[in-house]
């Protein structure tokens, strides 16, 4: 990695960055929902001050939570988050505006509050996260249930063709993305157990001895049964993904990543011959121009969510400016085609880097933690985030075929906002967690350097 | 691990380098072929409508069309188009339809009204920064409204149309043809409304979207004769002196067929012999064709073709690429044969002559004739802008008049001018039409065959103020089809003149 990618002079632990980053992020969502308003009527939202008055103290609270049950965390982390949801919420709100259903876009800005809720319990709960390194198999467990639970008769719900809707009385939601935590913390856990004995010893041709493949094996028959039960490509991409990444940095031996690429391959293969909803998707994502076919159900869709970032351009129609409800499931899956065309290539490369910005620090987490499960959590929950992302903007860009999993923190959705708070909320304990020097970060980690020192913190 | 963790970081950075270079190829390098997809009309409309498209002005400051608000709040689009007079002014402004494209000034003039031409650049640039609503620019046209009127008015619900022109700039004064369309119906309303009208106008088999002014083609007839006449003087035939057997039907070579005056009358009261001057101002056919005869193919053709007529090889119809004469507008310019097509077919030339045969014009075209002669022999391109200005008023284009040719010497134009103001004339073909009218008016009158079973088509072509040393301020071309209100008896001085006077009456009074 190179040396600007992870800044050597840390900005790490002092409160007042992380303030000044905080209100930046909250300006910028602030603007955002009156520009989208400005753009759609004319004039700023009605309800711009209530929203800023609740949007701003819930997410300054939410600081001071941090500050106060996790006061070494890192500064950098909350205000990006802060800037996305924010960002999120106001694309959220001119595109039901715009379809005239503002009710949905409230219902959203809830669900927000409840996921800062859910991050502040996280943080309150877990004081320590080696706390979670104690239940290991229960969380594992636990995790399986709930990956599982939409294919139960009469809880399980089938909404766009896949099965990923748990209904518990009144309650819908989708359990495996609460599910991939537990998943994630029980992989560090395992994998922290095991790491001696992963590294250890190989097999003929430097590969892994057969008994070791076994959890890797098992895992990948895991997402094929994801794939197979629930018809969710996705999730099943982003449990063998983290999987295989999780696998190879306990083990540190590479050839888990190759065999889990061929893996990959066969299983892919293996679903678009048996699977009729992964040869459509292919399709689609194929066919998506095919003038014969262009306004059919999935072509259409990807075909004008590249009409709407082909027409924003480099800067974009503007906030509010665009036609982004053109887009079938634009709140959802195709809400990053909502900001290229209204916020032009710039934003949306502005929108990726501030992603990027969370999984650098994700890593960087990792990398200052002195634990071997803190650097595993860290390093899953990081690549869940970074996958997650991947999937869908490389999915409504056509890059790959499209799965449909929400863009972290911006897209339509309750159960997605609340588990990317929690991981936020993980990895923010993590990184007030043992450092690699107590009390003393060290913010770079190669000892052959010279120059970086971390500045010491009174 | 740190060093995994840092390759790890290494590759979602490559994996997040790919999403960049992905991007740069939808939203930039590949993005004009994108967006232009036929798939994604709607939103390109979309955003067509978001713009308050510029207005379209006539010389006189009055609005032909407009952007107006559409009164639904979060109307998906923002603007409607509303023409004031639609049918008056539908053959110049044509539509702006959101589902049926545009026509007309709207098509033509499009980057203006717009906003995207580079001339407005300046003004939608600082529409941008100050993040205020882009306008289009307003076109100033040189339609003027009460001469425009005068032609509606005097055509009535005769079928036909009337154009007007300013000599001295080509300045289109006035194009009006009856059938026309109203605009708003399929440019303004809901989606079902616009494709119920466009259906109707469409299907009308009078074809009001295509304007009898400048869309179709007709036979001129005698106002053909202005042809036959330039060509004559510019080869030295004298107006006056020089004198043509008079017979009362004219033997034709390689053929049986005799050619007649109008209504088989006796030319001249049936003197013995007649002046070009004499028969111009009866419009004797006999005359003109032993004229047309005398002076050959190639006179002929290349006097046509001087005056703008395209040169076509009936029936093998050779279409001019573009029209001859540059206009604004589609439009289709006359067309006179090439010499080689009379080498066998001397009748034919005898009939081109009187403007029959494969002569073809229009009343756009006829009328820019009438503006060369009127002009000293110097014939304009026909404009119909005068300036674009941005939205704060401040113009920002002018197109000055463009001369398109010298057809005829001033000499020439000079002699033309007496012999059309003696049609107006005691003993002239239009002379009913103008007794009594205080303004000297110079003109031909024509009236066509029209095929078999039909009655024939009267036109008159005229410019006024023509006396010996007035400075012409108005040329104008008529045209009624089938006879108008006179059926079979119908003539061009009796028909098509009196609606010239009435417009040259509202332009000059």
């Amino acid at each position: 990695m190179s040396e600007a990618a992870f800044p050597a002079v840390s900005t790490a632990r002092r409160p007042v960055t992380g303030l000044w980053l905080l209100i930046v992020a909250l300006a910028i969502s602030l603007l955002a929902y009156a520009m989208a308003g400005l753009g759609l009527n004319g004039r700023t939202p009605r309800d711009i001050v209530v929203y800023g008055a609740v949007f701003c103290s819930a997410f300054v609270a939410g600081w001071l939570v941090v500050r106060w049950t996790a006061p070494r965390a890192d500064p950098v982390l909350y205000p990006t988050a802060t800037a996305l949801a924010g960002l999120g919420i106001a694309m959220l709100y001119r595109i039901m505006v715009a379809r005239g259903q503002s009710s949905i876009a409230r219902e959203q800005a809830m669900w927000l509050l409840v996921g800062l809720a859910a991050f502040c319990l996280t943080l309150w709960f877990v004081r320590d996260d080696r706390q979670l390194n104690a239940y290991t198999y229960t969380l594992g467990l636990v995790g399986v249930v709930l990956l599982l639970l939409p294919v139960v008769p009469g809880i399980g719900r089938e909404i766009n063709g896949a099965r990923l809707w748990a209904e518990i009385g009144p309650f819908s939601f989708q359990p495996a993305e609460l599910g991939k935590i537990f998943i994630v913390v029980f992989l560090a856990a395992y994998l922290t157990d095991k790491q001696e004995l992963l590294a250890a010893g190989s097999g003929r041709f430097g590969l892994p001895r057969v008994k070791d493949l076994g959890p890797l094996l098992l895992a990948w028959g895991g997402s094929l049964a994801v794939l197979f039960l629930e018809r969710d490509m996705g999730a099943s991409l982003l449990f063998f993904g983290v999987f295989v990444v999780m696998l190879w940095i306990a083990s540190g031996r590479a050839s888990f990543l190759w065999i889990g690429v061929v893996l990959f391959a066969l299983g892919a293969w293996f679903g678009f011959l048996v699977f009729d909803h992964v040869q459509t998707r292919i399709d689609t994502w194929m066919h998506a121009l095919d003038p014969s076919k262009v306004f059919d159900e999935g072509y259409g869709q990807l075909a004008q969510g590249w009409f709407a970032m082909a027409t924003g351009g480099i800067v974009g129609t503007g906030l509010g400016q665009g036609s982004p409800t053109l887009i079938p499931y634009v709140g959802s899956d195709f809400i990053f085609a909502a900001f290229g065309e209204e916020l032009g290539m710039i934003g949306a490369v502005a929108l990726l880097l501030l992603y990027l910005i969370l999984i650098a620090r994700g890593l960087r987490i990792a990398m200052e933690r002195s634990d071997t499960f803190g650097k595993l959590l860290a390093t899953g929950l990081t690549t869940i985030l970074a996958l997650q992302t991947f999937a869908i903007v490389a999915g409504v860009t056509r890059l790959i075929p499209l799965t449909g999993v929400p863009l972290p923190l911006v897209s339509y959705g309750g159960s997605s906002r609340i588990t990317t708070f929690i991981m936020l909320a993980l990895l923010i304990r993590v990184s007030s967690g043992p450092l690699t020097r107590v009390g003393r970060p060290l913010v770079r980690v190669r000892s052959h350097s010279s120059k970086a020192k971390a500045p010491a913190h009174g | 691990m740190d060093r995994r963790i840092r390759r790890l970081g290494l590759g979602l950075v490559g994996l997040f380098a790919l999403l960049f270079a992905q991007l740069a190829y939808v939203q930039v390098i590949h993005a004009d072929h994108i967006k232009g997809q036929p798939a994604n009309a709607r939103r390109q409309i979309i955003a067509e409508y978001k713009v308050e498209r510029g207005p379209i002005l006539s010389a006189d400051g009055v609005v032909l069309a407009r952007s107006v608000r559409n009164p639904e709040r979060r109307a998906e689009l923002r603007f409607q188009r509303v023409y004031t007079d639609g049918e008056l002014y539908a053959g110049l402004t044509g539509y702006y339809s959101r589902i049926f494209g545009r026509a007309g000034l709207e098509e033509a003039a499009n980057p203006f009204l717009s906003g995207d031409a580079a001339d407005l650049a300046v003004s939608t640039f600082t529409d941008l920064i100050l993040g205020r609503e882009r306008k289009g620019g307003a076109i100033d046209t040189t339609i003027v409204t009460d001469v425009q009127e005068a032609a509606a008015e005097a055509l009535g619900n005769l079928e036909g149309a009337v154009v007007a022109v300013d000599p001295a700039t080509g300045d289109v004064l006035a194009a009006y043809a009856n059938p026309t369309y109203d605009p708003n119906t399929i440019s303004s309303g809901t989606d079902t409304d616009i494709v119920e009208a466009w259906d109707a106008i469409s299907t009308d088999p009078d074809q009001p979207l295509i304007s009898l002014a400048k869309d179709e083609l007709f036979l001129p007839g005698s106002t053909g004769k202005l042809i036959t006449a330039s060509a004559a003087l510019e080869n030295g035939i004298d107006p006056d002196a020089d004198r043509w057997p008079n017979p009362r039907a004219l033997e034709l070579p390689q053929t049986t067929t005799m050619l007649q005056n109008f209504g088989g009358s006796h030319c001249n009261g049936g003197s013995a012999t007649v002046s070009m001057a004499e028969a111009f101002q009866q419009s004797c056919n006999v005359t003109f064709a032993e004229i047309g005869l005398e002076l050959g193919a190639r006179q002929m053709s290349e006097q046509a073709q001087a005056y703008g007529f395209c040169p076509t090889d009936p029936p093998g119809q050779v279409e001019c690429e573009e029209s001859t004469i540059p206009f604004l507008l589609p439009w289709a310019n006359g067309r006179f044969p090439v010499p080689s097509y009379f080498t066998e077919r001397q009748p034919q030339l005898a009939f081109s002559a009187i403007g029959l045969d494969n002569v073809l014009t229009n009343p756009l075209h006829m009328a820019l004739i009438a503006a060369a002669i009127a002009n000293d022999g110097e014939m304009m391109q026909p404009r119909l802008i005068s300036a674009v200005r941005d939205p704060t008023g401040k113009v920002v284009r002018e197109l000055d008049p463009e001369q398109y040719g010298q057809p005829v010497s001033d000499a020439t134009a000079k002699q033309m001018r007496a012999m059309m103001l003696s049609v107006t004339q005691g003993g002239g073909t239009a002379s009913s039409a103008f007794a009594g009218f205080p303004i000297p008016v110079a003109g031909k009158t024509g009236t066509a065959t029209n095929g078999p079973d039909r009655f024939p088509n009267a036109w008159f072509t005229a410019f006024a103020p023509a006396g010996p040393g007035d400075t012409a301020r108005i040329a104008v071309a008529v045209i009624v089809l089938d006879g108008g209100s006179l059926g079979d008896e119908a003539t061009g001085g009796q028909v098509a003149a009196p609606i010239a006077r009435a417009v040259i009456d509202a332009y000059l009074r």
